[in-house]
């Protein structure tokens, strides 16, 4: 059951890497067009593409493009000849600080709210919290980003509405220019986790064992602590994956709106200069992480539920 | 044969009626269709009502405060603010509700073949689909706009290709649920071909959950769209587009605050509009909307 769920994610991330190399090879010119501009053509083109190998086959250029990644070695960037894995590094932080932030703040107070509208479900606190959660969920990231912006940095003035902070400072500096990014970010996410939360917890309350604990006369938040809790939590651990994954693709937008150096920036950056290398890059670590994230809910939701725990020998 | 037809369900016309009488039974529904319905008719006679041409540009008015002559106020160059927000949501609109149905048809008519047939080749096909939803779908898409280019002759396929693939999903597991039924073993111990099963046996089931989910690609894609478009990937100007727009009026947004809150309101309206109607679809048709992150 886990090997399987290994290979298949493995077996994911080799038809992203296939998909990306295919979708980069379509993209018109190369590198070298890119890289000389005008002068591309004749003599001059044909030895830039000598140096760096592009006049070989494109399956061969696969192989040996999977090949160096799979070692950590992404390669060179196009245009400033610098090692790719140097100049993702630090937007990969930058990203995941974002992401990180979004986290702390967001989990905790999606349960939070979830579980609160799921117990007093259909009174006021719950249809306040379900509204809510659906504007925030709807509303298109740079809608809300410009709202945050117009209303905390250009008309209450406590926050900057923009991050000039360059890609390598220490993270210290990027403080506050970072707490909007985050509040928006955290918006999105809170309002999917709470609503998977919502229901889940709704619909363990009118299970059978709830029930049945309510029979015996076990106070009411006993119920909620001991029975109802645990079991409801199970199916949300799946959706903080999903809602992870999504982030790191979608902080793209938002990171675009607040100039937020990170990957997401970067992707769209490198697809306008045509770097090839970096943009193949950004997205294969965007699909690993999204496979890995995925994965590793799968096998948390095993650990945790036992009955998931023991099927394979069950199913033989 | 004249008794059987009473035992009919009734026809998709009767049914359509019933189906928009329950959404706008539950109070979502009914503001959800109000906000479609009346961006659909401004969509249509916009131009008929605006009071300027969104061309039209006046220097005296630049990022002027909302006046008698222009209501919103005009943006950067001028040019009316009220007219370019009313128009706004013309091309999305366009766009969008020709991709939604192109993606829909597509994803779920694979989809509904993979889960006929299953075997080694769905499985194959689940894991280039599974890979595909694993790639952030601005890449995606920014990848074939490059190639291609930004107008609406490439935005149409483009995100009619993307947003069909999450469809193959639904209909194939909606058809999962359908095959192991006793109609459809019966159809195929009739000896029914495939097209024809598909056709008369899986088709009218999985329509319900493929109409939801339509709806549900629909503002997935009028985000895509306007998101692509406030990146500058998107509409050219000066087509009036609500993402455009905001993108525009960003930089003067401590002057004239109304330059981006007013494409701001009817960008969302549209969209959770979209939203409460797909939900209240949902309820109406019978199909338990699992709550999923966006893909």
């Amino acid at each position: 059951m886990l090997l399987r769920r290994l290979g298949l994610g493995a077996i994911t991330v080799w038809l992203v890497s296939v998909i990306i190399f295919a979708g980069v090879e379509m993209l018109p010119g190369d590198a070298c067009t890119a890289f000389l501009e005008r002068e591309a053509k004749g003599k001059l083109l044909e030895n830039c593409r000598e140096d760096l190998g592009l006049n070989r086959s494109a399956l061969t250029r696969y192989v040996d493009w999977a090949g160096s990644a799979l070692q950590g070695d992404l390669g060179v960037s196009a245009n400033g000849q610098k090692q790719i894995s140097e100049l993702v590094g630090y937007r990969l932080r930058n990203t995941l600080l974002l992401a990180f932030g979004a986290m702390v703040v967001g989990i905790p107070l999606a349960l939070f709210l979830g579980v609160v509208a799921a117990l007093w479900r259909d009174r006021p606190v719950d249809i306040f919290v379900s509204t809510s959660a659906i504007f925030a969920m709807t509303i298109p990231e740079f809608v809300s980003a410009t709202l945050l912006i117009l209303v905390f940095s250009v008309w209450l003035g406590w926050v900057p509405g923009i991050v000039l902070t360059s890609a390598n400072a220490p993270l210290v500096e990027f403080f506050p220019e970072v707490l909007l990014p985050i509040g928006v970010l955290t918006l999105v996410m809170t309002a999917h986790i709470l609503r998977t939360v919502r229901s889940s917890v709704i619909e363990t309350l009118a299970s059978d064992y709830a029930q049945m604990a309510t029979l015996k006369g076990v106070p009411y938040w006993q119920i909620v602590f001991r029975h109802i809790l645990p079991n409801a939590l199970l199916p949300t651990i799946n959706v903080v994956a999903l809602t992870i994954a999504w982030l790191l693709g979608g902080v793209v937008v938002i990171e675009t709106v607040f100039n937020y150096p990170g990957l997401g920036r970067m992707m769209i950056d490198s697809i306008s200069d045509r770097d090839l290398p970096v943009t193949q890059a950004i997205a294969l670590i965007i699909a690993s992480v999204y496979v890995i994230v995925n994965l590793a809910a799968d096998i948390m939701t095993m650990l945790a539920n036992p009955r998931l725990r023991t099927v394979h020998l069950r199913q033989g | 044969m004249a008794e059987t037809t009473s035992l009919v369900r009734p026809g998709p016309s009767a049914r359509f009626g019933t189906v928009i009488s329950d959404i706008m039974a539950r109070p979502s529904g009914a503001i959800g269709l109000t906000l479609v319905f009346g961006h659909l008719m401004l969509a249509l006679f916009g131009p008929f009502i605006v009071p300027y041409d969104y061309t039209e540009m006046d220097a005296n008015f630049m990022l002027s405060k909302p006046s008698a002559a222009h209501w919103l106020g005009a943006d950067h160059l001028g040019r009316d603010t009220l007219s370019r927000t009313l128009l706004g949501g013309r091309e999305a609109i366009l766009v969008t509700g020709i991709a939604t149905p192109l993606a829909v048809i597509w994803g779920g008519l694979v989809g509904i073949f993979f889960g006929l047939v299953s075997g080694r080749l769905d499985e194959i096909l689940m894991r280039v689909v599974d890979a595909f939803l694993s790639l952030p779908w601005i890449l995606k898409m920014l990848v074939l706009i490059v190639t291609f280019g930004s107008g609406t002759e490439v935005l149409i396929p483009t995100l009619a290709f993307f947003y069909g693939i999450p469809v193959i999903r639904i209909a194939r597991a909606a058809t999962h649920d359908v095959v192991a039924r006793d109609f459809v073993q019966a159809a195929r111990a009739r000896g029914h071909s495939r097209a024809t099963i598909i056709q008369r046996e899986l088709l009218p089931n999985v329509r319900d959950a493929l109409l939801v989910e339509g709806a549900m690609r629909w503002s997935w894609m009028l985000l895509a769209f306007s998101s692509l478009s406030f990146l500058g990937f998107g509409v050219s100007p000066p087509t009036p587009d609500w993402g455009l727009m905001i993108a525009d009026a960003r930089g003067f947004m401590s002057f004239s605050p109304m330059g981006v809150l007013a494409p701001m309101v009817c960008l969302s309206s549209l969209i959770i509009g979209i939203n409460l109607t797909a939900d209240a679809l949902a309820k109406a048709l019978g199909i338990d909307r699992a709550q999923k992150a966006p893909v």
